[in-house]
């Protein structure tokens, strides 16, 4: 009744293909982006946009850039967190060696070092698929995480090792470092997610898009029919891997402000990687929704003892939610494999339907 | 060239020269090599045991070896007795696999190897969360004197030099040798063992003959569970009962690359060719790139003979070539 369909006609090629058909999706994305870059920053407190915004957003990033290689292209790999580094590292180098160069600029460069990086190591993938390749994944993850440590050239001979965010200024107006402000912050890394959701759901569904999902679905079947699983395989690589080095860049320069090595550990690989199950694997959404479970649900459970004044420790709650966030993604693997997305599927179509849910 | 003979002199030379100038630590270096790529060799086993028998690749292995190795501390801890302690953990372990087995295994039958994988990878969060929860996240003392190992060590005079064997280390690979032949026994002559191969083989026609799939994988599952047990109880002796070793249990990963998912000696060699390649580049080579090596070279060598064998040293030929 809702979300009915009915009456809205295409009378042109161009209309039956848009992004979004249905008139009542078009209205509802207005309305959360309206609420997302005009409310937010006004209504919001600083810790909200600084603590929770602002990393959900850079997680749906990350977990847009996995679920690309993983979701749509089939590809399994461990091995996000190093990409994600490799991104923020590249991003440090290139603001201290060009100090004026926009940070715009230097933010979406930064991602093609690490689309780079993964080629590399996808290389791999050309002859071996599945367990096989996350372990290959996992060696990179391992190997990169080392340079990170090693290689002192990549955080300029720092003593404590760590690369601290310089301020960069954006018309004037401080958009890095400790000066700026989370609202600030808040709307760039916003802007950047969501041209960057726009651009990934448009490559998804043209050419490119869909050779990725014929590898997944049948490599042999795809090879025959005209993809070729090098390029196929490279570019589903490379394509992810930019994201999750972007992804990075802005997990440091955004948020965090300064990181060390362990900010790109093997635990952030398999935290977007839940993220990426639990949203749904091959859903543009679910990354959103995954990302917002992941991380909004241990805040929202730290935040339940001092609400009913009980004596649990951190460390308890966070025991806790690993334990439920172990359980969920054991649960949906079992009962819904494509994730919360396709729960929310399930709900448009309940809604269609509603009150007359036989009157299809 | 002037300029590059120094470089491959570091590379190439160098090494073996400092390895044939002091022959007694190269010895030792390789001893503790050898014992780590037991360990290594260890949690591998366990993998391959459920590897082989439910085509799961069990990413838990690693935080069942910590759990059982704190069960079995908490327990003594708690003023139990070591050897009633031993019994009650393996009687956990046990638990533990029937009810992974019922809870999980049961309702994934059949699914892409990856799902599973990405299950066990689920299982692991849990296990963690719960053996923090109940055990707290502090490092424990393992109780290796309380089970009858000797914590001295020997000394071995040789070249000049002294060589250090600690007794523990000798112990941890007697019994991984005698549980590997204890298993190749247990899987090629008696009714379960043969059983399992045939669920390996193919779950269809081993169901059709009438082996109930659900019993083996518990059965599988538990004697993982014992082999992670002694895997802990090893590991601890050497350093403390910590979640850390379930970083350090990825490299079984490695380990099967070389050897192979699906074979128990492969998993021996494997773990000993990780253990002592990894000490040796350490020592030896690792100065060259600034120390640190050993994080990544297990699996850099997985990497490269991937390229070359991806079905491991003793693995079956079967993998999907794309």
């Amino acid at each position: 009744m809702f979300y009915r369909e009915a009456g809205q006609f295409k009378t042109t090629y161009a209309d039956d293909q848009a992004l979004l058909p249905i008139a009542q999706d078009r209205v509802g994305l207005i309305i959360v982006l309206a609420i997302a870059f005009l409310v937010l920053p006004i209504v919001a407190s600083d810790f909200f946009l600084s603590s929770i915004m602002i990393p959900f957003l850079v997680f749906a990033l990350a977990a847009i850039g996995l679920n690309i290689l993983m979701g749509y292209a089939g590809q399994l790999s461990l091995g996000t967190g190093a990409f994600m580094g490799v991104g923020a590292y590249s991003c440090y180098k290139l603001t201290t060696i060009f100090p004026d160069l926009n940070i715009l600029i230097v933010l979406l460069l930064s991602g093609f070092f690490s689309a780079g990086v993964g080629v590399v190591f996808g290389l791999p993938s050309l002859r071996i698929k599945g367990l096989y390749l996350a372990i290959t994944t996992l060696a990179a993850q391992f190997f990169l995480e080392w340079c990170f440590i090693r290689v002192g050239w990549l955080y300029n001979y720092n003593d404590s090792g760590a690369i601290e965010v310089p301020q960069r200024e954006l018309f004037g107006l401080a958009v890095t470092g400790p000066h700026a402000t989370p609202e600030t912050r808040y709307l760039i890394i916003l802007t950047i997610v969501a041209v960057m959701t726009l651009v990934a759901a448009n490559v998804l569904r043209g050419r490119i898009g869909r050779s990725w999902m014929m590898i997944r679905d049948m490599d042999i079947a795809a090879e025959l029919m005209g993809v070729r699983p090098l390029y196929a395989k490279l570019s589903a690589f490379a394509f992810s891997s930019y994201y999750c080095g972007v992804a990075g860049a802005l997990m440091v320069f955004m948020w965090l402000g300064s990181a060390e090595v362990e900010a790109f550990d093997i635990n952030h690989s398999f935290l977007v990687l839940f993220m990426v199950i639990i949203g749904g694997m091959g859903s543009l959404t679910g990354c959103f929704m995954g990302a917002a479970f992941i991380w909004v649900l241990p805040v929202i459970l730290r935040a339940i003892p001092p609400a009913f004044e009980l004596d649990i420790l951190a460390a308890t709650m966070e025991h806790i939610s690993s334990i439920i966030i172990g359980a969920l993604i054991i649960f949906f693997l079992i009962v819904e494999p494509h994730g919360l997305a396709r729960l929310w599927r399930v709900g448009k179509e309940k809604l269609r339907t509603w009150p007359f849910p036989y009157a299809t | 060239m002037e300029a590059l003979m120094p470089a491959l002199d570091a590379v190439f030379l160098a090494p073996f020269r400092d390895m044939v100038s002091l022959p007694d630590f190269l010895i030792q270096v390789i001893w503790e090599g050898f014992v780590s790529g037991i360990l290594y060799a260890l949690i591998a086993l366990g993998f391959v045991l459920i590897y082989k028998a439910s085509a799961v690749f069990n990413f838990a292995q690693g935080i069942m070896v910590v759990f059982a190795a704190l069960v079995l501390v908490s327990l003594f801890d708690m003023g139990v007795p070591a050897w009633i302690a031993l019994i009650l953990t393996i009687g956990v372990m046990g638990i533990l696999a029937l009810t992974i087995e019922r809870v999980v295994l049961r309702k994934l039958v059949n699914q892409h190897e990856a799902i599973l994988l990405m299950a066990t990878i689920g299982l692991t969060l849990v296990l963690k969360g719960a053996g923090q929860l109940v055990f707290g996240g502090e490092p424990k003392t393992m109780i290796t004197e309380e089970l009858g190992f000797s914590t001295g060590s020997s000394d071995w005079e040789v070249f000049d030099g002294i060589v250090i064997f600690q007794h523990i280390d000798i112990a941890a690979a007697v019994i991984a040798i005698v549980m590997v032949a204890a298993l190749g026994v247990f899987f090629s002559k008696t009714r379960i063992g043969r059983a399992l191969r045939a669920v390996a083989d193919d779950h269809q026609a081993a169901l059709s003959v009438g082996i109930s799939l659900n019993q083996i994988w518990a059965i599988v599952w538990f004697a993982s569970g014992i082999v992670a047990l002694v895997t802990g109880i090893m590991w601890g002796a050497r350093s403390d009962v910590s979640f850390a070793l379930e970083i350090i249990a990825l490299k079984a990963l490695a380990v099967l690359i070389l050897g192979g998912f699906t074979s128990i000696p492969g998993a021996i060699v494997g773990g000993l060719i990780v253990g002592i390649g990894e000490k040796l580049f350490e020592v030896y080579w690792g100065p060259l790139f600034g120390g640190g090596v050993e994080a990544w070279f297990a699996y850099v060598l997985a990497l490269i003979f991937l390229l070359f064998r991806p079905q491991g040293m003793f693995g079956e030929r079967h993998i999907e070539r794309v």
